[in-house]
């Protein structure tokens, strides 16, 4: 090591010790751990303070930017083709499925009039691209290039083609952070589509397996089952696909089964994923709801019912 | 060898900034995981060689600034920082002539200190991460500290 003239500070004198400044700047980063930790209260400096280090995540997201763009550029003709029969094909089915979709719209719209409760319907949907920035490798979080400028809020639902994806966390002026459902301190409330049964799905830190913990070892459930949320909780809109079972292992002894199953999203290989907005939010609807049983056991005079 | 203090905090500056970068340019996975802490391989390298200039405030504001990139809880990654800044400082004067393998030994020290403090905090406030890749920077790290210092110390040199 190329050092140096030693030194030369005399030990005493010369500002606090340095014993004394580690006990303040610990201090600190003890009551800043706490804060933030515990109740947010830092939200909004940390909103702040994420703007300031956005530019440095914006550099090491440009050159992949770049590469992306050059390579389209540059993008053989054949493999233009290809992909572009590709989507005819994935359009017509898609358009196959939309003409019943229709159908069942319409019988839904009737049947929740009947129930008076509408569950969040999107009004309003966003493509947000993953930057490339690599966070913490042994945690299941993305950074989205998309922020409060777009008007993302924390606990917004991100979803890609196939299934949801994650939630944000964390809003930034122009940039968020999502946490995928695959992550070890996630837990999704989930419902077997065939039967109807719900449970939760708990994120492994695998990005091609969720667990199951919580279903009993004689529960209808088996390999193939599609499990959609449920809308518990107020995060998730109910009823989007999230995963398939894969595995089922009952044990006599047990008083729960080991259950597995594999995302349908593209955990480990999305690139521009779905954010969307419902009107109004699932957590308001419940309110609502519960409001609108209570009216209808005491109407009030004068009050014309919707 | 810094021979005056603003050309120095410019380096230090700018090597910080680095660092930073450093930590978040996207690796392939399994290069990811075995991803060396360069911000703090820094930032021990500027407490040894310019003391004055790269203090404990420094050190902290480094791991405040990973905790800012990496979207952890604040305040985790600038503890760790800051107490192997201190250290690296209480004992610098006997660091400082160690042959440089002696040094990479206490560099491994340091970065097993600091991997266990992050890691015992996780545990704190949440799921820590428990897959046996999580040490993969330790040694990392101490493996590239011979020519991170020699790196350093030519460009020190030169631009003097």
């Amino acid at each position: 090591m190329a050092t140096l003239h030693s030194d030369s500070r005399p030990i005493i004198g010369r500002g606090p010790s340095v014993l004394a400044r580690t006990i303040v700047l610990g201090a600190l980063s003890i009551g800043i751990m706490a804060l933030d930790h515990r109740q947010n209260y830092l939200e909004v400096a940390r909103s702040f303070l994420s703007t300031v280090v956005y530019p440095l995540q914006a550099v090491v997201d440009l050159p992949f930017q770049g590469v992306d763009g050059l390579r389209n550029y540059l993008a053989g003709r054949e493999r233009l083709r290809r992909e572009n029969a590709d989507m005819q094909a994935k359009l017509r089915v898609a358009n196959l499925q939309l003409q019943r979709f229709a159908a069942l719209a319409e019988e839904n719209r009737q049947l929740r009039a009947v129930r008076e409760a509408s569950a969040g319907i999107a009004t309003k949907t966003a493509i947000a691209e993953i930057m490339r920035i690599d966070l913490d490798p042994g945690r299941h979080r993305v950074l989205l290039n998309k922020g409060a400028s777009d008007d993302l809020y924390k606990g917004q639902a991100v979803l890609d083609a196939d299934g949801i994806f994650g939630q944000v966390t964390r809003v930034g002026k122009f940039a968020s952070e999502a946490i995928l459902i695959t992550d070890a301190e996630t837990a999704t409330p989930i419902r077997v589509n065939r039967t109807g049964l719900r449970s939760i799905a708990v994120g492994t830190g695998d990005f091609n397996k969720l667990s199951l913990p919580f279903i009993t070892g004689d529960a209808d459930i088996k390999p193939g089952d599609l499990l959609v949320t449920s809308g518990l909780g107020g995060i998730f809109p109910p009823g989007y696909p999230v995963a398939q079972v894969t595995v089922v292992k009952r044990d006599a002894a047990a008083t729960f089964a080991v259950v597995e199953a594999k995302p349908l999203a593209h955990m480990d290989h999305a690139r521009e994923l779905l954010l969307v907005w419902f009107e109004p939010p699932p957590t308001m609807d419940i309110d609502a709801a519960g409001q609108k049983i209570r009216s209808d056991k005491k109407p009030l005079p004068g009050k014309p019912r919707t | 060898m810094m021979s005056n203090g603003s050309t120095g905090s410019l380096r230090i500056a700018l090597s910080a900034i680095v660092g930073l970068l450093l930590a978040i340019v996207p690796l392939p996975h399994w290069l990811e995981v075995a991803r060396p802490d360069f911000l703090l391989l820094f930032v021990v390298y500027w407490s040894l060689t310019a003391p004055r200039v790269a203090g404990l405030a420094f050190a902290w504001l480094c791991g405040f600034g990973i905790d800012l990139l990496h979207g952890v809880v604040l305040g985790q990654h600038a503890l760790m920082f800051l107490l192997v800044g201190a250290i690296t400082h209480r004992w610098q004067l006997q660091l400082r002539i160690f042959p440089v393998w002696q040094q990479a030994a206490w560099v491994l020290l340091m970065l097993l200190v600091y991997q266990f403090g992050v890691f015992w905090i996780d545990g704190i406030i949440s799921q820590p991460v428990t897959t046996w890749e999580r040490w993969l920077p330790v040694f990392s790290g101490a493996l590239l500290w011979p020519s991170l210092v020699a790196v350093l110390d030519t460009w020190n040199r030169r631009r003097r």
